[in-house]
């Protein structure tokens, strides 16, 4: 298949109410034309509402929702031409691969030899060739994701919508599928939107992510700077691990335990309000002796270690009661160099790693 | 220590294997018996009798003479018709009447079939009765309509096929309606969405769709409907008034009457053997239906 054209979305003020509950709060977003945009949030956060509405199985209370330059908020679902790969991936089990496939071609009065041409370079492209006369049940739950896949692709729209399509599949055959949709993207070009729950997913296969919550967009970023720098606690405790620790404002710095931290050059610190230290547990080091560059010191004492394989997790009692982890890579000089519980330990932090956040009282 | 095979308990286990499926045997055993005593013996029965002739001796006489006369196979014909009638007529009231209950909220669906369900606590004959008071000619809808200026003289409502298919229709219609309204309702929302996703418009995906997901629970429930109506005995008598002769009707006469069990149990014969072929035939097509991927997954 070749590189197809393209469309951006644009969502305006968006909300959907189920009585008392917001799932959508006059969500804005702009989707930009050929960009893998996901949305990630917390099962009832409303990223699946918003998906449904871009889908048209979901009427908002009011909103707007423009397909390149079209309005389509008022659009029946079956005249707004987007592709979707359903969780369930839905694959009609009267059909066989092909008529599955082909259903799309079939219902756009395309000629019968179009079809089968069309139906067939599909398969090729969800490296499906020769499936074509299969029964759906007999289809591994990889090879259903990709029918599912070639049945939303073939009629060449210009978006394409999935929702959470690797949840059903094992770990492994997940992250393989997680490059392959990745390259298809790459290929075909068509701007996409993909929801799920699963933070590493997000990070990676996306342009950018929108972390949803509540029916909001909580940050809109590349994936590198919704991990670096998040813009709130719930971002930062949503995406990989991380720990907090209160920070003080006293005469333009900041002090962690009474002593001043450094931060990052050239970005100021914080004017006001209670701020929170953001600490992820790969970022943590342990210092023995001087340090060879400028490090936020931390004193405490270790209080055990876990040994996970690739690397372990060394718990840390921080002397002012606080609990941190840092995680290390496995090696046979780092585990020999663990210290036994109840051993002083001191964790450095890089100042360009040192990210406050404003502690909004979760 | 024995070692070895012994200590492995091989000849042991197998043993075990076999006590308890001589157990769960006999667990089935009194199942087993009723059915015999209930269904085997009689019908054996009935099959024995219809071929001895009336001085006793063995012979195909019965069949012969439902062979050769005509009015028998008039009566075999008025089964099939009043049965097939009956089915086609259940299946188009039946179909959207599950549709309308598949679709509603569920607590809702549950109200409305304690509605459909009713008809099954009160006696057949009462409601068969019913319909009689209904359909009469100096009944409800008789003198309503006639009140009301829509027709001058009474219509033949009752004692006909009209009256026959009615009274059969309503009692009929819970047995389509219940595994028909479960198959839709197993019927993956999922699959619809697709199909408007894809660019199905409402119509076409209930005809692309839908409709060939919800055929099994049709072919099962307009099956049981047939069958039940090939053995119908109350309704059809009562309110068929003599002009509908079906084969269990002039299998009583032939027994209240002319105390002809041979004649009765010959024709009993027959209709089993032609409701199993049916059966037969039907499970073929719900196969061949399987065969194609049928089947709401």
């Amino acid at each position: 298949m070749a590189r197809g054209a393209s469309l951006p979305i644009t969502i305006r003020e968006v909300t959907k109410t189920y009585g008392a509950f917001r799932a959508l709060d006059r969500v804005d977003l702009e989707v930009r034309s050929g960009e893998f945009l996901t949305l990630l949030g917390p099962s009832g956060s409303g990223k699946t509402t918003l998906l449904m509405v871009l889908a048209g199985f979901t009427r908002p209370d009011q909103g707007s929702l423009l397909f390149g330059e079209r309005e389509v908020i008022r659009l029946a679902p079956h005249k707004r031409d987007v592709g979707m790969v359903f969780q369930s991936y839905a694959l009609f089990p009267h059909m066989d691969v092909a008529a599955n496939i082909a259903f799309p071609l079939r219902l756009r009065r395309l000629p019968a030899a179009e079809i089968r041409r069309r139906v067939e370079e599909a398969l090729e492209t969800v490296k499906l060739g020769g499936y074509g006369d299969r029964r759906v049940d007999q289809l591994s739950g990889g090879q259903r994701q990709r029918v599912a896949l070639a049945r939303a692709i073939v009629f060449e729209p210009r978006i394409l919508l999935m929702d959470e399509p690797l949840s059903a599949l094992d770990k492994q055959l997940r992250e393989h599928m997680q490059t392959e949709l990745r390259q298809l993207h790459e290929r075909l070009g068509m701007t996409t939107v993909y929801v799920t729950h699963d933070q590493r997913e997000a990070l990676t296969m996306s342009d950018r992510i929108a972390v949803i919550d509540g029916g909001r967009i909580m940050q809109l970023d590349s994936p590198r700077r919704l991990y670096e720098e998040p813009a709130n606690r719930f971002v930062a405790e949503f995406i990989g691990e991380s720990q907090f620790l209160p920070v003080t404002l006293s005469e333009g710095r900041c002090l962690l335990d009474g002593r001043p931290l450094l931060l990052p050059e050239g970005r100021s610190p914080p004017e006001a309000g209670p701020l929170l230290l953001m600490l992820r547990p790969e970022r943590l080091r342990m210092v023995t002796g001087t340090p060879a560059e400028p490090l936020n010191l931390l004193q405490g004492r270790a209080a055990g270690a876990v040994y996970q394989g690739d690397s372990y997790v060394l718990h840390v009692e921080l002397a002012g009661g606080a609990r941190v982890s840092l995680r290390g890579v496995s090696s046979a000089e780092t585990l020999a160099a663990l210290p036994e519980a109840g051993a002083p330990v001191t964790l450095g932090l890089r100042p360009q790693e040192t990210i406050l956040l404003a502690d909004e009282g979760t | 220590m024995a070692a070895g095979a012994a200590a492995l308990h091989g000849p042991a286990l197998a043993r075990d294997a076999r006590r308890e499926r001589a157990r769960l045997f006999g667990l089935s055993l009194p199942a087993v018996l009723l059915v015999l005593v209930i269904m085997v013996v009689p019908v054996g029965w009935l099959f024995w009798l219809s071929f001895l002739a009336d001085d006793g001796s063995l012979s195909l006489e019965h069949y012969r003479r439902i062979a050769q006369h005509p009015s028998y196979f008039r009566i075999f014909r008025t089964t099939f018709e009043v049965s097939l009638a009956t089915t086609g007529i259940c299946i188009l009231l039946g179909y959207p009447l599950a549709y309308l209950l598949s679709q509603l909220p569920r607590r809702w669906a549950g109200l409305c079939l304690l509605a459909v369900l009713l008809p099954f606590w009160t006696s057949l004959l009462v409601r068969t009765y019913a319909w009689l008071v209904l359909l009469q000619r100096q009944g409800l809808i008789n003198s309503w309509g006639m009140e009301l200026g829509l027709w001058q003289e009474p219509l033949p409502l009752v004692h006909n096929m009209a009256g026959t298919l009615i009274g059969m229709v309503h009692i009929m219609l819970p047995f389509l309606v219940l595994p028909l309204y479960g198959s839709m309702r197993a019927i993956d929302r999922d699959y619809l969405k697709a199909a408007a996703n894809l660019g199905a418009g409402p119509t076409r995906a209930f005809w692309l769709v839908f409709l060939p997901l919800s055929l099994p629970g049709l072919v099962a429930g307009a099956t049981i409907v047939f069958i039940l109506c090939l053995g119908f005995y109350v309704t059809p008598a009562i309110l068929g008034g003599g002009r509908v002769i079906m084969v269990s009707m002039r299998i009583a006469t032939d027994i209240e009457l002319f105390f002809n069990w041979g004649a009765a149990s010959a024709l009993g014969v027959i209709l089993l053997v032609l409701t199993l072929a049916f059966l037969y035939a039907a499970s073929r097509l719900a196969r061949l239906d399987r065969m194609l991927g049928g089947g709401a997954r």
